[in-house]
């Protein structure tokens, strides 16, 4: 029995990292965000600068906010809570060093061929072949770490957490191998292997499952290990958890040709995307019933924390988005909301309300523990960013739903002789009004992580009462 | 599709929805208050609540529409739906349908010639929609233009504003090419122009400086621009002498033109809309310099 006394060492150098990152990239990443915003009020902000301009700053947005951002966030938290669900140190720490490095590596070289238009031209996969043989290789050291960890885990059942963190892992290496294949016919340039529609399928079973296995499964880890943590109660129901994990990861994969209505994609896969994206509905709110009815018995603790309320309020908008999500894939819904700014509404209250703001909880609980401080700097500042979030997130997307809905309209009004009403430009010059409160939206989005900066950085400031030396008891 | 990949694409369709409704029944029970029995990192455990029960049932409803829509509509492989839906055939039904009213509006209009179609409140609906769709890109959806794209609402015509001027325009296109003359003359002979074209309209010009323009002129411009300047609509070469500018007026705009040469591009639409189609976006565009009466009253008329 010797044993039980054991000390286990958690080795949480790279989670340090990652967790600051994260702040440093939502900055970043939400600044040009808000730029690009701007540009599409002010076209002559792009400065007639070929790096400046909407076209190649959107992809390095896109980029920033969900790559170095949001994976930063999901390293470091995913780190975190494998080792203290194990009950064991990371395996490989030195490797989980290397993917640190690796994947601002990546970032970094994001930052400079995006803007210089090296594209591969696949939304949200456009780097060019290099730099997405060096993904693979951090992705490949990321899946040794973490299943290496799992592996050696001193507790018998694995946390419902670390399945998420798993399935995000394991589908994010599997899609960004296949979506990427390419020939290369130079250092920056490559062309698909795949063509036609078959690309175009491709492409969006690697798009929509990016969002349903990063942005998704990944964070709902996150969700999984903060949300009863912070809370202090056992997770609502673990037959549930069972259900919508299994459901959500296989039907997940079914849902891509919903990106691709009424297009050279032939009919039959069209309605099975469709079907399945109606399918999803249920094993989406699987994971928002379970971490909301984690808090019955104790709501009275929303009034205090306000890292519960970015956890819960990230909630509320991950069950709203996954109610929008299938019912704009509808053909018929489809046919009004594709290609307007409805799509751009839609993925802005999954991306600023439920990825960035379950984020931003877990980092504030994260990075008190992992530097060994007591707690935040300031809770009233959290609480203030709090606030600006939840503005932010709404101004937002009520402008986008409002422009996207006028917009489909607007393109399908036919005179009685079936002649369209408004031109094109008619619509862009009706959508003005609307880029300026998504505008103003992104910008108190974006002031709150100065806030968090400024937070972070007084966390860190305040000298440690006691060395960090990361440990448990280890349990028989 | 080969009969191999219909089966194998209905057999892993029914896999997945026979798998969901069985994961949904295996795990549905639980005992509400239950703890499973698991501890993690000191604190974390788990209620053995059952599904919620609105929540498994919206589940199986989701579960049931798609069997249904399958049933209906192409999704198992090969199997096309009972409805026999495609979206062709849906895109056809609607065109189809917009082809019948538009005739039944072009047979209405048939025998009528632009200006009369210019002041046709059905002609004017269904040109400012092929101008708008059209035109707008370039002419701006005011038809006002651009540099190098023309005002079409000032009666100023390069080519000619008579109906079949205009129709001729919008069929065929034009081209047209202004040299870049200025750069073989001596700096004299560039002076002399650069002091008196862009000032052509200015009643209060230096006599001896259009004098010597008119010299130059002569010369270089005339066989293009007219000896009185007025251009030449068979060539579509401007009128020099009115202040209005396609490209950029002024002296540096006219030493640019005369230095560099211009070259404007009206692509041809024949390939891209019917010949209905031009006659009602050309009566559209005389209406716009000839009162534009016929503009207000497709305004006021709408619903």
């Amino acid at each position: 029995m010797d044993q039980a006394q054991t000390i286990v060492r958690y080795e949480d150098t790279a989670i340090r990292r990652f967790a600051v990152m994260t702040v440093v990239w939502g900055i970043v990443g939400m600044l040009v965000g808000v730029w690009i915003a701007a540009e599409l009020l002010w076209p002559q902000l792009n400065m007639d600068i070929p790096y400046l301009t909407y076209s190649r700053l959107r992809p390095l947005h896109t980029n920033a906010v969900i790559f170095a951002f949001g994976g930063s966030a999901l390293f470091a938290t995913s780190y975190w809570c494998v080792q203290r669900t194990c009950r064991t140190g990371l395996f490989l720490p030195k490797l989980a060093n290397f993917t640190f490095w690796g994947w601002t590596l990546v970032i970094v070289l994001a930052a400079v061929t995006l803007p210089l238009g090296i594209t591969q031209g696949k939304e949200y996969a456009e780097l060019e072949w290099p730099i997405d043989i060096l993904i693979a290789i951090v992705w490949v050291a990321y899946a040794v770490v973490f299943f290496g960890t799992i592996a050696k885990r001193t507790v018998s059942h694995i946390y419902v957490a670390n399945w998420f963190f798993g399935a995000f892992i394991l589908a994010v290496a599997l899609l960004h191998i296949v979506n990427s294949a390419a020939i290369p016919v130079s250092l920056w340039k490559s062309y698909s292997a795949y063509s036609g529609a078959t690309d175009a399928m491709v492409q969006w079973w690697y798009g929509h499952n990016a969002v349903g296995f990063f942005l998704t499964a990944g964070f709902l880890g996150m969700m999984y290990y903060y949300v009863p943590k912070q809370a202090g109660r056992p997770i609502y129901s673990y037959r549930l958890s069972v259900v919508h994990f299994w459901a959500l990861i296989a039907v997940y994969m079914w849902a891509g040709p919903h990106h691709l209505h009424y297009t050279a994609l032939p009919d039959w896969v069209q309605s099975l995307g469709m079907v399945f994206s109606l399918i999803l509905l249920a094993p989406s709110w699987g994971g928002m019933i379970n971490g909301i009815m984690t808090l019955s018995g104790a709501w009275h603790k929303l009034r205090e924390d306000p890292i519960l309320k970015f956890l819960i309020v990230s909630l509320s908008f991950y069950g709203m988005s996954t109610f929008e999500g299938p019912m704009m894939s509808i053909k018929t819904v489809n046919a009004l909301s594709h290609y307007t700014d409805w799509g751009i509404g839609h993925v802005h209250s999954g991306a600023l309300g439920w990825v960035a703001m379950i984020s931003i909880g877990s980092i504030y609980a994260l990075i008190p523990r992992a530097f060994g401080r007591p707690q935040m700097y300031s809770i009233k500042a959290i609480n203030l960013h709090f606030w600006l979030s939840t503005i932010g997130t709404v101004l937002y997307i009520t402008a986008m739903w409002s422009a996207g809905l006028m917009q489909g309209l607007m393109w399908r009004a036919t005179e009685a002789d079936g002649t369209l009403t408004y031109s094109f430009i008619e619509s862009l010059k009706a959508t003005y009004p609307f880029y300026a409160v998504r505008l103003v939206g992104g910008l108190v989005f974006f002031s709150g992580m100065l806030v968090m900066a400024w937070n972070v950085w007084r966390t860190l400031a305040t000298p440690a009462p006691q060395p960090v030396i990361p440990t448990a008891e280890a349990r028989a | 599709m080969s009969v191999f990949w219909s089966c194998f694409i209905i057999v892993i369709t029914a896999g997945m929805i026979v798998g969901c409704l069985w994961l949904l029944f295996a795990n549905a029970r639980g005992t509400p208050g239950e703890s499973t029995g698991h501890v993690w990192d000191d604190d974390l455990r788990e209620w053995n609540n059952p599904l919620p029960r609105w929540w498994l049932n919206l589940f199986i409803l989701t579960v049931v529409f798609a069997v249904g829509y399958l049933v209906f509509y192409p999704g198992l492989g090969n199997f096309g739906g009972r409805l026999g839906w495609t979206s062709t055939k849906q895109m056809q039904a609607r065109l189809d349908e917009i082809t019948a009213k538009r005739k039944a509006v072009y047979a209405s209009l048939a025998g009528k010639d632009i200006p009369a179609l210019a002041k046709d409140a059905a002609a004017q609906s269904l040109g400012r929609a092929v101008f708008l769709n059209n035109c707008a890109g370039c002419h701006g959806a005011d038809a006002r233009g651009a540099v190098g794209f023309p005002n079409l609402t000032d009666n100023d015509w390069l080519y000619g504003g008579e109906p079949e001027q205009i129709v001729e325009t919008v069929t065929h296109g034009r081209h047209g090419v202004m040299p870049a003359i200025g750069a073989a003359l001596p700096p004299e002979a560039q002076q002399a122009l650069l002091d008196f074209v862009p000032y052509w309209s200015d009643a209060k010009l230096d006599p001896a400086r259009r004098e010597a323009g008119m010299k130059q002129f002569a010369l270089t411009c005339a066989p293009c621009h007219g000896a009185d300047g007025k251009g030449n609509i068979a060539l579509g070469a401007p009128n020099l002498t009115d202040d209005i500018w396609l490209f950029k007026g002024g002296r540096e705009g006219v030493q640019q033109t005369i230095m560099k040469g211009r070259e404007s591009i009206m692509p041809a639409h024949e390939s891209i809309l019917s010949p209905d189609e031009i006659r009602m976006v050309a009566s559209y565009v005389y209406s716009l310099s000839h009162g534009g009466d016929a503009h207000v009253a497709v305004q006021d008329s709408k619903p």
